[in-house]
């Protein structure tokens, strides 16, 4: 309890994150996609890629140590941006959000607790994914590159969470967010170096995957698994755009971010406008 | 003291002015009914109110505050069931009760609440199976939760069976001896006249008349008289039959005949003299004191004619203008 009277803002956060991931464990649909599928992909990967060993200088690995990373990355962009965008419609249509901003809680909280489980969720898709790797295909984690792993997975998943944000306040109605969500990461995800390597593409393709975040994260990360680069291998460069590309999300989310659900008033810049004349 | 204090407030939309130079004001503890047909701008004025939209220009206070400004001391004072909005359906009463009450100084408890919205056995069902006028008493619950002194209900009870209105009205009523000041709206008129101290009548976003029930009723024409169109009088010429006869305008819905009189004795002798002469019987006459709902037809149907001349010369100009 805090000098207000009402319950402290930890408190108010938790109590939101932990409903948050109660809800979208009784989602089943949500978990299959989000922690489910990646998993998925993983094993048919290496049934697919098989399990020869790749030389490299130092040493000789198992090609998941070569795409493991990434998948985990992308994992982590479910759990975010399409989870926030597909959610957060989803209550706007609803009509939660609008009951909520009629309730004492913050805004801001019960916001920061649907970002809050979006990390959490985040955290254990990767986890379960590395995990997965370590225990069945040989995956190797240098201790030297764990603090850039962390360092890049938290700004990778912080600025994937913004752009989640900005998408869900810049659709109409829910159906749309999820048409949009999915029409955006699928495609970018087969130029971004998550499910192949891009080696001999057409150089718009990659010029394409080097526009969007997606490309530079899932890069990022995988080279703190990649026995080639030594540690500490936290990529500077390409998490400062990505870094870029979420302050530029947040921008959008805050400015754009509505409550009520489409059609129900006039509001924006024709309100404004309205309202003004 | 005013809990709710509106003055000249004016809402625009697009093309439409929602609520035009609306004044009104609720005292603390009191139950205010603002009653209208759908777009009166009933539920613009209490979202208004509720600080879930911004008024074009006038003046709102709710608790002495501008709810459109004002932060979470004030959402903690007031308590909100909005016209239609979700709730969590993979949550459980339960959990919701839970997770609503704990942004609350002091909510209400658990066993409280549920009692009082009618919920114990729903306690641990989730929203999701509940049916349409469950899920409005869950409204009802978090509306109440948090001990609030203003509560705006819109529209409370539509979609209820008369069972659950009734008690749905209970809870409103005990509310409002408790000293909750609560502002509803409803296009039910026994609603108003059941649970109102005093009525707003809203007609195209302007209040066309206010007053305790009782007051409304009196103001216009007291009594009524009403009967069954007889078989020999075709609809279209009842009211150029009956009016002259009652002294009063006369409304025609189906095959009910109606007319707000001011001298029921000598309407009604005049009525039943022109029935002996031509023969007929009027089925189901009877003569009673008005209801909110007469006043209400009677309030509304007179706006509708200031506004028909207009309407009339534009259409008839029209008319005048294409024809050879």
């Amino acid at each position: 309890m805090s000098a207000t009277g009402f319950p402290s803002t930890t408190r108010l956060l938790w109590t939101q994150t932990v409903y948050q991931l109660r809800s979208f464990r009784r989602i089943p649909i949500a978990v299959f996609f989000t922690l489910g599928l990646p998993l998925i992909m993983l094993v048919l990967f290496n049934a697919l890629f098989g399990s020869h060993p790749v030389d490299t200088p130092t040493g000789s690995w198992s090609t998941a140590q070569f795409y493991t990373g990434g998948l985990a990355a992308f994992t982590a962009v479910s759990a975010t941006f399409t989870n926030l965008a597909n959610m957060v419609p989803l209550r706007r249509d609803e009509g939660v959000l609008k009951r909520w901003r009629g309730t004492p809680l913050p805004t801001w909280l019960y916001l920061g607790g649907f970002i809050c489980s979006a990390v959490a969720i985040a955290v254990a898709g990767a986890t379960a994914m590395l995990a997965l790797g370590v225990v069945a295909y040989d995956l190797d984690v240098e201790a030297a590159k764990v603090p850039a792993a962390i360092a890049t997975f938290l700004i990778g998943v912080s600025a994937f969470a913004a752009l989640g944000m900005a998408l869900a306040a810049v659709v109409k109605s829910a159906s749309s967010a999820s048409a949009a969500a999915n029409a955006i990461i699928l495609p970018l995800a087969f130029v971004s170096s998550v499910f192949v390597e891009l080696d001999d593409a057409p150089r718009w393709l990659e010029v394409v995957g080097d526009v969007f975040p997606l490309k530079p994260f899932v890069e990022s990360f995988q080279a703190c698994f990649n026995p080639t680069i030594s540690a500490p291998a936290f990529e500077w460069a390409k998490m400062g755009y990505v870094a870029l590309w979420g302050l530029a999300g947040l921008l959008v989310a805050l400015k754009r971010f509505r409550w009520e659900p489409s059609g129900s008033a006039p509001r924006g810049r024709r309100a404004r406008r309205v309202a003004t004349s | 003291m005013a809990a709710i204090r509106v003055e000249h407030l004016r809402k625009q939309y697009a093309d439409t002015r929602a609520v035009d130079d609306l004044t009104f004001g609720v005292a603390a503890g009191e139950v205010y009914a603002l009653l209208g047909e759908n777009g009166a701008g009933k539920s613009t004025t209490i979202e208004i109110l509720e600080g879930h939209r911004e008024a074009t220009s006038g003046i709102v206070e709710v608790l002495e505050r501008d709810p459109w400004n004002a932060g979470r001391e004030f959402r903690d004072r007031i308590g909100i069931v909005l016209q239609s909005s979700g709730i969590e359906t993979e949550f459980t009463v339960r959990e919701v009760v839970e997770l609503y009450g704990g942004c609350y100084r002091s909510p209400r408890s658990l066993d409280e609440v549920v009692a009082l919205a009618g919920l114990d056995e729903k306690i641990d069902a989730r929203i999701g199976s509940l049916s349409g006028g469950q899920r409005r008493r869950v409204d009802l619950a978090l509306g109440i939760l948090g001990r609030p002194d203003v509560l705006f209900l819109d529209e409370p009870t539509t979609g209820f069976d008369p069972a659950a209105r009734r008690r749905s009205w209970d809870l409103i009523e005990s509310l409002g001896s408790d000293g909750t000041t609560v502002l509803l709206t409803t296009h039910y008129l026994d609603e108003a006249e059941h649970l109102a101290d005093r009525v707003g009548v809203l007609a195209a976003g302007r209040l066309i008349a206010e007053g305790t029930p009782e007051e409304l009723i009196n103001r216009t024409s007291g009594t009524v008289v009403s009967f069954m169109l007889p078989d020999s009088v075709v609809p279209a010429d009842a009211p150029s039959i009956f009016a002259p006869l009652v002294g009063a305008d006369v409304r025609v819905a189906g095959r009910l005949v109606e007319a707000s009189i001011d001298r029921p004795t000598a309407a009604v002798h005049r009525l039943t003299g022109w029935a002996l002469e031509a023969g007929v019987e009027l089925e189901s006459l009877a003569v009673h004191r008005a209801s909110l709902e007469d006043v209400y037809l009677s309030l509304t149907s007179g706006t509708s004619e200031e506004r028909t001349p207009d309407a009339e010369r534009s259409t008839s100009e029209v008319i005048a203008g294409e024809s050879p």
